[in-house]
């Protein structure tokens, strides 16, 4: 635990001094924003379709910190460095996930403002608090699964290429659970609660793949 | 010393499938009742189920036998999963072909999204068609066999909740005429399938024995090379995908 905060703080660390990764996931959002203004051609959105936008957005964004999320480690010797140590392995999960999970959270809380301003039909104040319970569930995949591709392909040739090509798949019922659980919330006349059935989803997705990463995880650092 | 000797019992199971085969062929094309509604088209469902099925749980079979590699480290566990998963992935485009003529007949459609079997057995074969790339792009082959492992069973747990969210995505639009367990198909239809999925389960089998020992016996035969003719003789293996 000690350790997985001692890594945690040097990648937060890292990345404030750098700030390589999560600008560059906030730039793509907005852009991707654009996008879907001009691609679906309409002024504002609102439920299922703005869900659908909004989750293929942050997935985008999310895929940057992905990739980008081992390569310290391995271009400066740190996969090297924390194999010496006498550590637990999984404390790299933990502090990896931590880390991914609080790019995705920074990200969210410029993005989905600046979702609402642009493209957002109803306004985004009612909603809000079930929203960012689906959020805070769908990052919480995103970290878990993120953080396990990203470690399988960052020691691959073409890691970029391996890394989306993977988790994207792997990740697909996080989505489509996203999406169905933030579409009603985005609604003209919403209740402001998110359906209970895709929350469940989420969460299960969440526990087993959070799981299956911490019982696997240890192979991946072998050497 | 002898050699292990590859292949056993590999006649048996091979003429085994056959015969299974034509039977199956044979209960479906002469016994099995045609279909009230579909027709003859219908009877492409003996072919195609089974197929999607064993697919399926050769995924899984793939993921078990990667938990082996893991906790012994032998590489054999490793090529049993490859070979596995790699069968599968035939099959499985073989499911979704067939799946796709059965549906522009009987549906009218090449392809429906509002079928959750279907979307599902997309998404997971979408899952697994990367595992090739990604056993290709490790060229360390002990680090191949590691991460391929873990792919492997990560991709296997998918499978099931894969199919449970895609299935609670959809409202159903077509009947489920058919559960995994043959549920409401009547007698005669029920044993031709039962035998038709045997039958593909056979075959994969024996497949799967089949790219087993060829894999093992060009193995031995380069080890023999090598130590009878020396090591110059033998060309070293090219990067690949498959573990050797």
């Amino acid at each position: 635990m000690r350790t997985a905060l001692i890594v945690l703080r040097k990648d937060l660390r890292l990345e404030l001094r750098t700030l390589e990764t999560v600008p560059a996931m906030v730039l793509l959002s907005l852009v991707t924003f654009v996008i879907f203004h001009f691609g679906l051609n309409r002024a504002t959105i609102q439920g299922q379709l703005a869900a659908g936008v909004l989750t293929a957005t942050l997935l985008f964004a999310a895929m940057l910190g992905i990739n980008r999320l081992f390569v310290a480690e391995r271009e400066q010797g740190g996969f090297d460095a924390f194999l010496l140590a006498p550590v637990d392995r999984s404390a790299m999960l933990l502090a990896k996930a931590a880390a991914l999970f609080i790019f995705l959270a920074v990200l969210e809380v410029v993005a989905v403002p600046a979702f609402g301003l642009f493209l957002l039909g109803p306004s985004l104040g009612p909603p809000l608090p079930g929203l960012i319970l689906v959020l805070a569930l769908a990052d919480l995949g995103l970290a878990v699964i993120g953080t396990l591709v990203s470690a399988i392909a960052v020691h691959t040739r073409a890691r970029d290429l391996i890394g989306p090509v993977i988790s994207l798949p792997l990740l697909i019922p996080a989505l489509i659970a996203t999406a169905r659980a933030a579409g009603p919330l985005l609604a003209a006349h919403t209740s402001g609660s998110p359906p209970g059935k895709w929350l469940a989803i989420l969460a299960l997705y969440d526990v087993v793949f959070a799981l299956l990463a911490y019982a696997v995880f240890d192979f991946l650092l072998e050497d | 010393m002898l050699p292990p000797t590859y292949g056993k019992g590999l006649r048996g199971l091979s003429l085994a499938t056959l015969a299974t085969i034509s039977a199956a062929l044979a209960l479906v094309f002469f016994y099995a009742p045609l279909d009230a509604n579909q027709g003859f088209v219908q009877k492409i469902f003996y072919i195609h189920v089974p197929l999607a099925i064993v697919s399926l749980c050769g995924f899984i079979f793939g993921a078990v036998l990667a938990i082996g590699y893991l906790r012994t480290g032998d590489r054999k566990w490793d090529m049993r999963s490859y070979v596995a998963i790699h069968m599968s992935l035939i099959f499985g485009v073989g499911g979704l072909i067939t799946g796709s003529i059965w549906a522009k007949a009987s549906w009218g459609h090449w392809w429906v999204w509002n079928e959750p079997t279907l979307v599902s057995f997309l998404i997971v074969l979408l899952l697994f068609a990367t595992y090739q790339p990604l056993r290709f792009s490790i060229e360390d082959p002990e680090r191949q066999s590691r991460y391929a492992s873990v792919f492997a069973i990560v991709a296997g747990a998918f499978v099931p909740l894969n199919f449970l969210a895609v299935r609670l995505a959809q409202q159903y639009v077509h009947p489920r005429v058919l559960t995994l367990t043959g549920g409401n198909l009547p007698g005669a239809m029920r044993l031709t399938f039962l035998v038709s999925l045997l039958g593909i389960t056979l075959l994969f089998v024996t497949l799967w024995k089949y790219e087993m020992t060829t894999k093992n016996t060009r193995a031995q035969v380069r080890r023999l090379r090598r130590t009878l003719l020396g090591d110059d003789t033998i060309r070293p293996a090219g990067r690949s995908a498959a573990p050797l």
